[in-house]
């Protein structure tokens, strides 16, 4: 699958978003490429899933592809949470 | 971290800041003094939070200060400072926060490799435990060198 991790500037938190996203992906062992880009680019991309700050939620509500909310960039357990809850869902 | 992004003079701890933006000012003090960014790098920090919200609250307690790197970025860099009394960003979840470690990108390999040393380093609670605890600048040098020693042999 194909996860974009977002920020507003495109380069730093989501950065740092995407290294953690990719480890949790890889411990969850999930076939996954994380990619970063900034919130207003992402509201145009087509992938599996888009994970975020909650200070961008209302501007991806026009996203084109799913959107889950991280509190916390560096919490490799929550992001795993996140990421599991949208699986169990897509797949329910 | 390599030596030429975090130099001892980059790093302040104990601080006293009034309010976010203070402590966003004097992170990005030390950015500026070292070369890393001009002062409109800063007033672009603090005009974004004020503009979309404090997203660079990433974690409990640590906030990332970083603006575009074409909003007066020189080369990469970082600064890290603790406050003596946490600030409040406003930030719904991961507030208060008393470690502040701004940074200045670039395009190009050598900032993605900074980001990526830096994210390592944050992500393990033990190491945010130690800056909050550390008394000297000279302590964090000594202490990231040897845990990039450390994670050099775990490779």
């Amino acid at each position: 699958m194909k996860i974009l991790a977002v920020c507003g500037v495109g380069q730093g938190s989501s950065l740092i978003l995407k290294m953690n996203v990719q480890q949790a992906v890889d411990e969850m062992g999930l076939d996954a490429e994380v990619e970063n880009t900034d919130v207003s680019s992402a509201k145009m991309e087509e992938v599996d899933l888009i994970v975020a700050s909650g200070f961008h939620e209302g501007t991806l509500k026009e996203a084109m592809s799913p959107v889950v909310i991280v509190k916390d960039f560096m919490d490799i357990e929550e992001i795993k949470k996140e990421v599991q809850e949208f699986l169990d869902k897509k797949g329910g | 971290m390599q030596d030429r992004y975090l130099r001892e003079e980059n790093i302040r701890l104990n601080m006293q800041a009034r309010d976010w933006e203070d402590a966003v000012r004097q992170s990005g003090k030390l950015l500026v003094e070292a070369g890393y960014a001009g002062e409109e790098y800063v007033e672009a920090i603090i005009e974004m939070v004020k503009k979309d919200g404090p997203y660079i609250v990433i974690s409990q307690g640590l906030a990332l200060p970083h603006a575009r790197p074409e909003e007066g970025a020189r080369k990469e860099g970082i600064s890290i400072i603790t406050l003596k009394e946490p600030v409040y960003f406003g930030h719904p979840d991961n507030d208060p926060v008393d470690v502040l470690v701004a940074f200045t990108g670039s395009d190009g390999d050598s900032h993605l490799e900074m980001l990526q040393d830096l994210a390592g380093f944050l992500n393990r609670k033990e190491n945010l435990e130690f800056l909050r605890r550390a008394e000297s600048s000279l302590e964090v040098i000594d202490y990231i060198k040897n845990n990039r020693e450390k994670g050099v042999e775990a490779n």
